[in-house]
């Protein structure tokens, strides 16, 4: 073992939605990139060896992430067809019409909407991620997984003020974090 | 029933609206207090981008079973 120690139970739930996230936006398919996590966090086992501790935990989990993306589309490539184009004319009397006419309208959906949504996502990650651990899941508890204020008292064992307090700093130091990175 | 609230207990509220979870009156309070409190109206102003930016629908997560099961995955090969 070396000498940082990596506590791989931890990584579901401190890294799955960072990756879950990094995945979506590049294969646009939940049980795809689900599987892709899951063996990137096999492959984080297995090489934990070679994990010297230069990068942080999750840069290094997202750089094996980056080859898995790669592989996972080298394998659907494989698949096709090579070089073969089909194309389905709706019927008859269109047959020989210019392929041009029929891409899609570039001005339907504008590109940058689309990028910005889903760097969103990694940037909320990341900034959560920076929180005290403490903070980082009582507000994800709160925020993202809608749980009762009741339930996550009774978890953590405190007070509704002291949740309260809690919350308000995790949004407070979110909210810069994300007016840096972000807004 | 004073409407006149400190900062403190306005962000309060603020922090506690953004999950629905003020009452109308406090709601009533806050609103008020945004009126001449430049400060406070700064910070909902962040606090509410804040909340729709989580909102957004392109923020995905993975839900609680689909965690388990990978959770499960891992635990397989470590006991490998």
């Amino acid at each position: 073992m070396p000498s940082h120690k990596i506590d791989a139970t931890k990584w579901v739930d401190a890294y799955s939605d960072y990756l879950f996230n990094y995945t979506i936006t590049r294969v646009n398919d939940r049980d795809v990139a689900q599987d892709l996590i899951s063996e990137t966090f096999l492959a984080g086992l297995k090489s934990m060896k070679n994990f010297k501790g230069e990068a942080t935990e999750r840069t290094w989990l997202i750089s094996i992430l980056k080859r898995k993306i790669i592989d996972h589309y080298r394998k659907s490539n494989s698949k096709k067809g090579k070089a073969e184009v089909h194309i389905n004319y709706k019927d008859e009397e269109s047959e020989g019409d210019w392929l041009e006419e029929r891409v899609a309208d570039p001005f339907d959906k504008t590109a940058e909407d689309e990028i910005e949504n889903e760097e969103l996502g990694q940037a909320i990650f990341s900034c959560l991620d920076k929180l005290p651990e403490k903070q980082a899941r009582i507000f994800r508890m709160k925020t993202i997984d809608n749980f009762d204020t009741e339930a996550i008292c009774n978890e953590f064992d405190i007070t509704p003020s002291n949740f309260w307090v809690i919350i308000h700093r995790a949004r407070t130091a979110m909210a810069s974090c994300m007016e840096e990175n972000w807004l | 029933m004073n409407i006149k609230v400190e900062c403190h207990e306005a962000n309060h509220i603020c922090d506690k609206n953004q999950y629905k979870e003020a009452t109308f009156w406090e709601k009533v309070k806050l609103n008020f207090h945004l009126i001449y409190c430049r400060a406070c109206r700064k910070y909902s102003a962040r606090n509410n981008k804040l909340t729709k930016a989580i909102k957004n629908p392109k923020v995905q997560t993975v839900s609680m079973s689909e965690k388990e099961a990978m959770k499960r995955r891992l635990e397989e090969q470590l006991s490998n």
